[in-house]
């Protein structure tokens, strides 16, 4: 996409991660290079087992890569940072706090407290439509309503770049949609470099810019196609010859990774 | 329909309870049990081991005038209480240790495993030969038992919190501090209070061995002392007794424990 000049966010520069195993060593990951720009959305595809979670986390500083490094707006990860903010498949919401105070929660380790804090959390749980469940515990909530929260949670603490691991993966199909055209939206207003992995082609090609294509045994970039189809894309987008040619040639491409992964 | 709380929803939408409310149950088997009571009194096979109610009530008179029914609660509530409390401060850190440092694990949870298919009687008297008699001995005992089955409960709500969680808190900027204090702990929270209710019990039904350590008082104790005389009437007042303690405890548990954690998404039985 033709837009201004923008830097690069994220380096992932010559990543390999090795498991060791009862069954010796599992290489995860192996020679994954990439760089995301300043507010890209990527999308990551490939079948299961190719190592995206693993990638997802180790950019995160939730894991390290045994070789090679991140570096995000320059600087060399070597941690968790609250300017990376992850969404998880499992929503991750403390069952213990209401949808307002589990969107409290970073704001209060960053020091915002009282009516900062709530003003600031009122501000993205009205953004995400959840306005009259603001006390609720988690538990009364729908997997939308709670994937939501988490969305969120995440976006309270305003990183800059988001990570989603198959957020909407647990979600049934009109949910699914749904959220992925509210995500959009708060993409275009909010402005974040977004890394979603997702095994979902139709949902790749509908939000990303660019939609990594991963192989399996062991992981690597295998392609990356550009989605040249103009935002704001909604479920029209999905009829338009471009996105059944751009679904055709991914699916392909996933399609084979996963007979190999059978092999 | 009736505008009820969903959790009133879920317990009489059950089976067989949908029009009878939980208080009417808990009269019909109250006065089920008294029959069945009132039977086993008239039965020449069981009447001299259950004497009927009024007996029983009147031998409350009994114990009260000769000065020992309300000394007798009183102590063993004091040993049960502190046996309890020591037992629990020894557990919470253990329990956390254990989860927290495989060696602490793998040496110490053996011990309690072995241990605690024990019974407390079978130690008592070693316990007594270095501690002597008194209250004591009681209480530890009773520290004994509520430790160990408070530690494995407690020792597995730690280990069994979702991962996730911590990975959540962390990449929203929690600090290993943070992550012990807001969600380690709030997520343990469930089998502590499990943990409780299971220790209070416990304690409870220690209380015959731990007063088997020579003690002046008790309940236990007395329940032993009256078997020498098969005075039954004082000793199923007493055996009620400590039913009724058990049962209180259980339900001020219940209580907290719904207050406390009302937030989760299943309930434990």
């Amino acid at each position: 996409m033709a837009r201004e000049e923008r830097s690069i966010k994220l380096k992932i520069d010559n990543v390999k991660k090795v498991f060791n195993s009862r069954n010796g060593e599992m290489i995860a990951l192996n020679g994954i290079n990439l760089d995301i720009m300043e507010n890209e959305f990527i999308c990551v595809v490939g079948p299961s087992g190719c190592g995206k979670s693993t990638l997802l986390n180790i950019i995160a500083g939730l894991s390290e890569p045994t070789s090679g490094k991140i570096y995000c707006d320059g600087h060399e990860v070597t941690g968790t940072g609250t300017e990376r903010g992850v969404v998880f498949q499992q929503y991750a919401l403390f069952p213990w706090l209401t949808v307002k105070k589990n969107v409290e929660f970073g704001l209060k380790l960053k020091g915002i407290k009282g009516a900062k804090a709530s003003e600031i959390a009122m501000k993205y749980i009205e953004m995400v439509g959840l306005q009259d469940f603001a006390n609720h515990y988690p538990k009364e909530l729908s997997g939308g309503m709670k994937q939501r929260v988490a969305i969120a949670r995440a976006y309270a603490v305003n990183p800059s770049v988001l990570l989603m691991d198959e957020p909407f993966g647990a979600l049934d199909a009109q949910t699914r949609t749904q959220l992925q055209q509210e995500l959009l939206e708060t993409w275009q207003k909010e402005q974040k470099t977004c890394f979603f992995i997702t095994h979902d082609v139709d949902e790749a090609i509908i939000l990303a810019q660019k939609v990594i294509i991963m192989s399996a045994r062991p992981g690597r970039i295998k392609e990356i196609v550009d989605i040249n189809i103009p935002y704001p894309r909604n479920q029209e987008t999905k009829m338009s010859p471009e996105f059944l040619e751009l679904k055709n040639y991914i699916w392909g491409q996933v399609y084979q990774e996963y007979l190999e992964v059978r092999k | 329909m009736k505008t009820n709380t969903t959790a009133k929803l879920k317990k009489t939408g059950n089976r067989n309870s949908t029009k009878i409310s939980s208080k009417i149950w808990v009269l019909i088997s109250l006065s089920a049990a008294m029959l069945v009571w009132w039977l086993l009194s008239i039965n020449p096979q069981t009447s001299r081991s259950f004497p009927n109610a009024v007996v029983v009530f009147k031998s409350m008179k009994t114990m009260i005038d000769r000065g020992v029914f309300f000394t007798d609660i009183g102590s063993s509530l004091i040993s049960v209480g502190a046996g309890f409390a020591i037992g629990f401060a020894i557990a919470l850190p253990v329990a956390i240790l254990m989860a927290w440092y495989r060696p602490v694990r793998n040496i110490i949870e053996p011990w309690i495993q072995f241990i605690r298919n024990i019974p407390p009687l079978a130690y008592v008297p070693l316990i007594v030969i270095s501690a002597g008699v008194g209250r004591k001995p009681q209480i530890i005992v009773i520290t004994i038992a509520t430790f160990l089955t408070m530690a494995i409960t407690i020792y597995q709500g730690v280990v069994n919190i979702d991962e996730t969680l911590i990975k959540a808190a962390r990449v929203l900027g929690a600090k290993d501090k943070d992550i012990f204090l807001k969600v380690i702990a709030p997520a343990t929270l469930p089998f502590i209070i499990t943990a409780i209710r299971l220790g209070a019990s416990v304690a409870l039904t220690t209380l015959i061995a731990a007063e088997s350590t020579g003690a002046t008082g008790g309940v236990g104790m007395r329940i032993r002392a009256l078997n020498n005389s098969f005075d039954s009437a004082p000793m199923l007042l007493y055996i009620i007794v400590i039913g009724v303690i058990g049962i209180t405890l259980e339900k001020l548990i219940k209580m907290a424990e719904r207050r406390l954690t009302g937030w989760q998404e299943k309930r434990e039985v």
